[in-house]
């Protein structure tokens, strides 16, 4: 039974390794989307602001590419990456959004102050597209090819280095 | 000025702890005498400063004083005094601080009061434990001071969390810290005994009530987490196999363990390598628990500042001292000579198949609690979480209760099936028949159902020793054994009952009107904002009449924080012998409705009567002992004097 | 909203994100009118886990998300589908990560295989040392 003994101390060296590993690692906190490479799932959201129309699946296969952009009033980072979306429209992407649990009110206060890159917005009360596409929070950007299909996901706000990466996965998509 | 008297009692404390290992490690060479005697001396200082240091720590918090960083970042002038109080170990480096307080006052006390050992062991025990204290002072100093100063002091304070201002989770931390650290002196004792060869019955009988004291605690501490997390969180849940509570409970299934291979090691002299190995794993675990809520490589609950610069510094004392612990372990254990055979029937053997049951559990509670960490590494994500653990952890624990019910009718040594046969027929007889009843009254689940079934059995089995003995003239350890395996069965019934039988509602109820959930009847009378020291809330007052009987009021609340902003929720709780009333007040829906989430919990409480209760049989064999060594003692020395004198 | 703990420590870390305004969603807080029904769906719910959240299933937590899928749950089995069908209709969105049901796969093997381990090595120890002494 000494041979236990050895065991225990190689199986405790092995744990105390993989801490060290994983100390070492990046954190990452995110839930990442599991819709890489499906089409993405049918829909059909009103408008959440008056001087923009509503979004549904067949606008995202309409053969050409978009970013879409799961933002909300009340989320502070989707502020933050306010001037990059501009950036990203300057720059030719076609942008569509789906508004979070937001009142039309304010929705359209937002768009006032940060500025509206947006050319479709649906209205998204209980979260069901969020749900369906595999998003977990605000903000989040999708690039969905012409297709309908899911390209890529990011999670987060957009920071100026994602700029050029979005736009490179977006001609990758067909843009 | 005080703050800094705080930093210098920390950092003298500190380098006491050196001239301990130091002294210790001297002393244990040849004609190291002189250095030895430094050694008890020298622990009891160190708790002395350190005791000064938390003391301070203590009053600065008490003060508010605002230009010390810990409490600008987790107090307020506005907070009752007592949250003051608990300010100060609500954080990560006046935990910390408490942490090594706990563990230099466990070493003084045992430097102090410790007589009945060979004096190398003592030696050998107390450098161990300075060795350990050396690594965490030399962590707490080097990257978490907790007086550190505001160079310009904090105009007001940011308050502290509002789910933790409520007595009882105020005093959590202190409870848990006696029992996790309070495991290092069971730890150092097992070091310093395989350093000196010393592992004999008169080792485990000095260690024994040390165990027992911290035991009692981390039991009490673990009762009281969960019943805070049941009425806190709104929901009714009092487990929920999180990486921190796992991180709690696993030190206590090694604690349970060691118990009773040191007590069997104290009257029996068997079962040595286990003990040492359990004194070993019990503090490893409390170390690793340490580790898991400080470096941030685990999502919880209960993180404190996550940061993995500290993790590193964790985990290398870990290797440190876990590793060099189980390395002397292999190397010596081949040393420590086999104790006293004992047969399969016998109270050895059902405490080794105890030992090793609840080694098992705490392998897998292990297991599930590091294993989404494990797939992390490859780049995947799993969860594992109660449909898991219950299951998985039913497969060891269901037959280690089986045991437990007839294990402490058993002899020592040798006993045989005839004698005991009676008392396990009424314990199968009794067990069936519930099993049966249950299944047929009420048709509930496999685990509840087992569970209830077992409960019954480990509550006639708990009681079955008494028969035939003259209850005046019982001794206290075996009440306490009676009281706390009684206890088991009281917890074990209560979660299977709330499980099986719970009854949920959830309703927008209008202003006056009537909601039923399983046998009460509950009015939604008035909804009315409230104010307290440091919040506002919405109460509502419910008329809860149980099967048609007299109401009683209840008064839920969703409360506003201002510092810090948060919305917590006061659920209200009925209490009734056979069960609690839960009812909690949501958010206005439409119409003027209010959300209303009601719960009869059938039995609930007897889950916390039960750990009350092992904890208080704990408490009955630890006084027991210690008056029946003291009584010895007294004897003794009356002895020795009859014979000096002429 | 009431917020649990987790949700605010989360926070705590992180820069504040405020809450939305709107109500939950409609069978976030209500249950279905058959008990059945309601039995199935809430002994799924137990076994989600809560995305925003720290370890804790879409049946014990406040944040507005969690209510989300707690009514797209509702919904979905009040429409017929199988406990089954919704959790896979979860898991092909968010992975593995959101369900708690310990199932076999390449990936958990071990959660599965240790414990039969243990039991073997239990047996052992439990043969050896109590059968020995005989």
């Amino acid at each position: 039974m000494t041979y236990l003994r050895w065991v225990l101390l190689a199986l405790v060296a092995g744990l105390f390794g993989l801490f060290a590993y994983m100390l070492a690692q990046p954190k990452d906190e995110f839930v990442h989307s599991a819709m890489i490479g499906q089409p993405i799932p049918a829909f059909d959201l009103p408008p959440a602001v008056a001087d923009r129309p509503g979004l549904s699946n067949r606008d995202l296969a309409d053969g050409q590419p978009k970013l879409l952009n799961v933002f909300a009033s009340w989320c502070v980072p989707c502020a933050a990456e306010a001037p990059n979306l501009a950036k990203l429209e300057a720059a030719g992407a076609n942008i569509v959004a789906v508004a979070i649990r937001d009142r039309p009110e304010d929705v359209a206060r937002f768009l006032e102050v940060y500025g509206n890159p947006f050319s479709r917005i649906g209205k998204d009360d209980i979260s069901a597209v969020q749900l369906s596409i595999g998003s977990s929070g605000v903000p989040e950007t999708f690039v969905i090819d012409g297709e309908g299909v899911i390209r890529h996901q990011h999670i987060g706000d957009i920071r100026d280095s994602d700029v050029s990466v979005l736009l490179a996965e977006l001609r990758e998509a067909g843009a | 000025m005080i703050a800094e008297l705080g930093l210098a009692a920390l950092w003298l404390a500190a380098a006491l702890a050196g001239l301990q290992l130091i002294a210790g490690a001297l002393g244990l060479r040849e004609g190291g005498a002189g250095m030895a005697a430094l050694v008890r001396p020298a622990a009891v200082v160190q708790a002395l400063l350190c005791a000064l240091a938390f003391g301070v720590l203590l009053l600065l918090f008490v003060r508010t004083d605002l230009s010390v960083a810990l409490v600008a970042r987790n107090s307020h002038s506005d907070k009752p005094l007592i949250f003051k109080l608990a300010g100060t170990w609500g954080n990560h480096e006046g935990s910390m601080l408490l942490w090594v307080s706990v563990m230099a006052l466990a070493g003084g006390l045992i430097a102090f009061l410790e007589r009945r050992l060979p004096e190398r062991t003592m030696i050998a025990t107390l450098g161990a434990q300075a060795f350990v204290a050396v690594g965490f002072y030399a962590f707490l100093l080097a990257s978490s001071n907790p007086f550190e100063r505001l160079p310009v002091p904090a105009a007001e304070g940011m308050g502290l969390n509002p789910l933790l201002q409520d007595v009882g989770l105020a005093f959590h931390p202190p409870t848990l810290y006696v029992g996790y650290v309070g495991l290092s002196v069971a730890f150092s004792f097992a070091v310093g005994a395989l350093l000196t060869r010393q592992v004999t019955p008169d080792f485990a009988k000095v260690m024994r009530p040390w165990v027992l004291g911290a035991w009692i605690f981390l039991t009490l501490g673990i009762t009281a987490g969960s019943y805070w997390a049941y009425y806190e969180l709104g929901w009714g849940g009092w487990w929920f196999w999180d990486p921190v509570e796992n991180a709690s409970l696993m030190p206590w299934l090694a604690a349970t363990a060691l118990l009773h291979s040191a007590s069997v090691l104290a009257s029996r002299d068997a079962l040595r390598a286990w003990t040492i190995m359990l004194g070993v794993v019990a503090f490893s675990m409390s170390m690793i628990g340490t580790f898991l809520v400080r470096s941030g490589i685990l999502t919880s609950v209960h993180a404190f500042a996550v940061d993995p610069e500290r993790g590193s510094f964790i985990l290398v004392l870990l290797a440190i001292y876990i590793g060099g612990a189980l390395l002397l372990f292999a190397i010596r254990a081949g040393t420590i000579a086999e104790g006293e055979r004992f047969s399969i029937l016998s109270r050895e053997g059902a405490l080794v198949v105890n030992n090793v049951a609840l080694s098992a559990i705490l392998g897998i509670v292990l297991l599930g609690t590091l294993y989404p960490l494990l797939t992390e590494a490859f780049g995947v994500r799993v969860s594992v979480g109660p449909p898991y653990f219950n299951p998985v952890g039913a497969v060891f624990f269901l037959p280690m209760l089986g045991v437990l019910a007839i294990g402490p009718l058993l002899r020592w040594r040798r006993d045989s099936f005839e004698r005991i046969q009676p008392s396990v027929v009424a314990i199968a007889v009794v067990g069936v028949a519930v099993l049966a009843g249950v299944y047929f009254l009420a048709g509930i689940a496999l685990l509840p159902l087992l569970g209830m079934a077992l409960a019954a059995a480990v509550a006639i089995g708990s009681v079955l020793p008494l028969r035939g003995r003259s209850l005046r003239r019982l001794p206290l350890p075996v009440w306490g054994m009676v009281v706390a395996h009684f206890g088991v069965a009281v917890a074990l019934f209560g979660m299977a009952a709330d499980t099986a039988f719970q009854q949920e509602r959830l309703v927008a109820a209008q202003v006056g009107e009537t909601v039923e959930d399983g046998p009460w009847s509950i009015t939604l009378v008035s909804v009315e904002p409230v104010a307290g020291p440091n919040w506002t809330a919405l109460e509502a007052t419910l008329h809860a009449r149980y099967k048609g009987g007299e109401p009683s009021v209840v008064q839920p609340q969703a409360r506003s924080f201002w510092t810090p902003p948060q919305e917590t929720s006061e659920a209200a709780l009925l209490t009734r012998w056979n069960g609690q009333l839960y009812s909690v007040i949501g958010g206005e829906a439409e119409g003027g409705r209010w959300q209303l989430r009601l719960w009869w919990k059938p039995f609930v409480t007897w889950i916390w009567y039960g750990g009350v209760l092992i904890a208080l049989g704990g408490l009955l064999a630890l006084v027991g002992r210690l008056a029946g060594d003291l009584k010895r003692r007294s004897a003794q020395a009356q002895i020795a004097a009859r014979r000096a004198a002429p | 909203m009431i917020r649990l703990l987790l949700a605010f420590l989360a926070a705590l870390a992180a820069p504040a994100v405020a809450q939305d305004l709107l109500p939950p969603a409609p069978y976030a807080y209500t249950q279905l009118e058959d008990p059945a029904l309601e039995a199935r769906a809430q002994a799924l719910m137990e076994t989600l886990r809560c995305l925003k959240c720290q370890s804790q299933s879409i049946a014990d937590s406040d944040a507005p998300m969690a209510g989300d899928m707690r009514h797209q749950v509702r919904t979905r089995i009040a429409a017929g589908e199988s406990p089954d069908e919704v959790r896979a209709w979860l898991v092909a969105r968010y992975g593995d990560y959101v369900s708690y049901k310990p199932t076999v796969s390449a990936t958990t093997w071990p959660l599965f295989a240790i414990p039969l381990l243990l039991l073997a090595a239990v047996a052992v120890i439990l043969r050896r040392r109590l059968g020995r002494a005989r």
